[in-house]
């Protein structure tokens, strides 16, 4: 393999790994204050990306971008209220049937909006062709946007957490929700709040990605699967461990082209999901006892 | 019906008066259905099995709104023979397992006269039987050769053959001298067709395929297969045959990286939103399609010419999108069963017999004229060269 290929290979599994580690996030947040695998959360990620297609005739990129990832916030925040805040003491198999359910719903509701066809955000610096040459290496600056936006949102997310009263008290809910109650903390809303979080960071990132990977009314659930495995990969509820595994996932799927057909990207991501479970069941970065004691 | 008449006049012997009582009844309903159906004989109804909803909705969704144009025109317009068409529309979702069941339910329960779609290959294949054993005339929108080859009886299909369009693309990559190639194809059943078929035919032409490579008919990102076509220089030309919306992603990709081969792709990109998905890296793509494309450009008196124009401009009327090749797909086969209809009556035998019997009917994907071994009936010409120029399609005229 020669330099200039394996380069090429890297940057495109970077910018599969970005994606998927942004989305694993998403489930993470979630994870952590609820206990539940929120299966919607491609949903966001789909919504963000045809609210902003829909609103960019209206308004500049950034306004479209901004008013789409707040639109899908209260959309995470009014599916919260409507479907998990009203559960007395819920079961987490009845919860992860509730966020099934309102993914089908979510990906229905779209197809009735925006129709079954093909959309895509314009590229936010230069056009389809535009490319960066590094070298003998040409990389798409929406790739360079894609791993930016990625950056920031993990970057400003653990600050949020670590920095911010109210992410403490999300901490604090995760770490342990009778002594959060008891220190006065309002734990219902902070699991608000976390839908909130998770579905703004996916609006983002579906935003970002748009143009690189299109948008459909049905393009959440295959992303949700590779979140999943990114965030199980990592370690359930450990954010920067999703960012590590997310990237490697990326970079083996990307490498692999270059021995089996494409077609096998998600059966080698499977077969890397399934052999963690046996070999190291907390993640590749988690430990059976850090997972007891499960953090941010 | 008859036969119980006869029953309830044999009841009155019964001992039973409650019995003869609720015979009667039964019966009375029954002289009242046969009454009700009566009145509504003046309705001909006609199946249709599309992937409106599912990864194949981009096919059933033109499909299923263009055949219910064709069928609100002919109702208002009074009907066929003064009978009003109902087109009873059965949403597969891409499922072969549902299309087959829904092929089954018009036949037994609706009798229906005729059935059009499904709207993928791989449907087509499933219900090829059914509507064998029903007696019931198929018309499918599907691509792939093998639904009419071997020719089933009563199965018809109305899009270009797949091979007329691999054939076209070797032409051309002969007149531009290209004789390495590389295939890239979804992993569905029209990549995978497509696939085989260009295998198949390409060293008969001269032309050798140095790679030839599947992807996930969902995949949203390349880079990386176009990474590794580009590292073997050999390679002077892409052929990709998939849809929506790899195809775009393809042709970005390739740009991207600084790749100017050329890029073929098959007729499955015969969508103005498939171009304008790909912008500025869908220039020059060439690609073969049905006329529908560049109807504003073809001569007054082509065959098609007003056929075209006037199904483009009420299909953009009426739902404010880009007509399609798939929505011609199924505009011709909901066309050819009325005019079969029209010929022959409500009557599942005597229909399929006008549809195997029309000549030089002019369509949407081409000039039909069918024949007992060609359920096909379009010729190569029903297809022209197109490429993208300033995210327009126009008539290819060489690079």
């Amino acid at each position: 393999m020669s330099l200039d290929l394996f380069f090429q290979y890297l940057f495109a599994g970077i910018t599969y790994g970005a994606i998927y580690a942004v989305v694993a996030i998403g489930f993470n947040i979630i994870y952590n204050a609820t206990g539940i695998i929120n299966f919607a959360q491609g949903e966001f990620v789909m919504l963000g990306g045809m609210i902003s297609i829909s609103l960019l005739p209206f308004m500049p990129l950034w306004c479209a971008i901004a008013a789409a990832t707040a639109l899908t916030m209260l959309i995470g925040a009014a599916i919260e209220m409507l479907f998990i805040r009203w559960l007395q003491s819920p079961s987490v198999l009845r919860m992860i049937i509730i966020t099934i359910g309102i993914s089908i719903l979510l990906r229905e509701s779209a197809l009735h909006i925006w129709g079954e066809s093909i959309r895509s955000l314009p590229y936010f610096y230069g056009n389809e062709i535009t490319t960066f040459s590094l070298g003998s290496v040409h990389i798409s600056p929406q790739v360079v946007w894609v791993i930016a936006a990625s950056g920031v949102m993990m970057g400003g997310l653990s600050l949020f957490f670590k920095s911010t009263p109210i992410g403490r008290e999300m901490r604090a809910c995760a770490a342990n929700r009778t002594a959060a109650l008891l220190c006065g903390v309002n734990a219902r809303n902070m699991v608000t709040l976390s839908f909130m979080l998770s579905a703004g960071l996916g609006a983002l990132a579906g935003c970002v990605m748009s143009p690189i990977t299109y948008t459909q009314y049905d393009s959440g659930t295959s992303l949700a699967i590779k979140g999943f495995t990114v965030a199980i990969l990592g370690g359930l509820g450990n954010s920067m461990a999703a960012v590590a595994a997310g990237i490697l996932l990326g970079i083996i799927e990307a490498f692999s082209v270059s021995v089996v057909p494409l077609a096998f990207q998600d059966a080698i991501s499977i077969a890397i999901l399934l052999i963690i479970l046996f070999v190291k069941p907390h993640g590749l970065f988690g430990s059976s006892e850090a997972a007891r004691l499960k953090d941010f | 019906m008859f036969f119980i008449h006869v029953h309830c006049v044999k009841g009155g012997k019964m001992k039973s008066g409650i019995r003869q009582w609720a015979l009667g009844c039964a019966a009375g309903c029954l002289v009242l259905a046969s009454a009700l159906s009566a009145a509504t004989a003046g309705t001909v109804k006609v199946g249709a099995i599309f992937a409106v909803t599912g990864p194949a909705s981009f096919l059933g969704g033109p499909e299923a709104r263009s055949a219910e144009m064709v069928v609100e025109k002919i109702n208002k317009a009074g009907g066929i023979n003064g009978d009003t068409v109902e087109l009873i529309v059965k949403d597969s979702a891409g499922s072969s397992e549902k299309a087959v069941s829904f092929a089954k339910q018009l036949i037994e329960e609706e009798k229906v006269v005729a059935i059009i779609g499904p709207s993928t290959s791989g449907e087509s294949m499933a219900v090829k039987k059914v509507a064998e054993d029903g007696q019931t005339t198929l018309i499918s929108c599907a691509a792939a050769e093998v639904i009419v080859d071997p020719v089933a009886r009563y199965v018809f299909k109305t899009p270009q053959k797949d091979s007329f369009a691999a054939q076209m693309i070797f032409e051309e990559m002969q007149r531009l001298k290209i004789n390495t190639i590389a295939i890239a194809a979804g992993n569905d059943g029209f990549g995978k067709a497509g696939k085989e078929q260009l295998e198949k035919m390409a060293p008969s032409f001269g032309i050798k395929v140095a790679a030839s490579e599947t992807y996930d008919s969902k995949a949203t990102d390349l880079s990386a297969l176009v990474a590794k076509l580009k590292a073997d220089a050999s390679i002077q030309a892409v052929v990709n045959w998939s849809v929506v919306p790899a195809q775009a992603i393809i042709a970005k990709n390739m740009r991207q990286v600084g790749w100017q081969a050329p890029l073929f792709q098959s007729h499955g990109f015969g969508n103005i939103k498939y171009a304008q998905a790909a912008g500025a890296a869908a220039e020059g793509i060439i690609f073969p399609c049905g006329r529908l494309l560049v109807a504003d450009a073809l001569e007054a008196a082509h065959p098609q010419k007003a056929l075209l124009t006037q199904y483009k401009s009420d299909y953009e009327a009426k739902y404010k999108e880009d007509a399609s090749a798939f929505g011609g797909y199924a505009f011709d086969a909901m066309n050819m069963v009325a005019a079969a209809i029209k010929q022959a009556g409500n009557d599942r035998a005597k229909v399929r017999d006008a549809v195997e019997g029309l000549q030089k009917f002019a369509g949407v994907g081409g000039v039909f004229s069918f024949t007992p071994q060609d359920h096909n009936g379009l010729a190569i010409d029903s297809f022209a060269m197109m490429t993208v120029k300033d995210g327009k399609f126009i008539l290819y005229q060489g690079r």
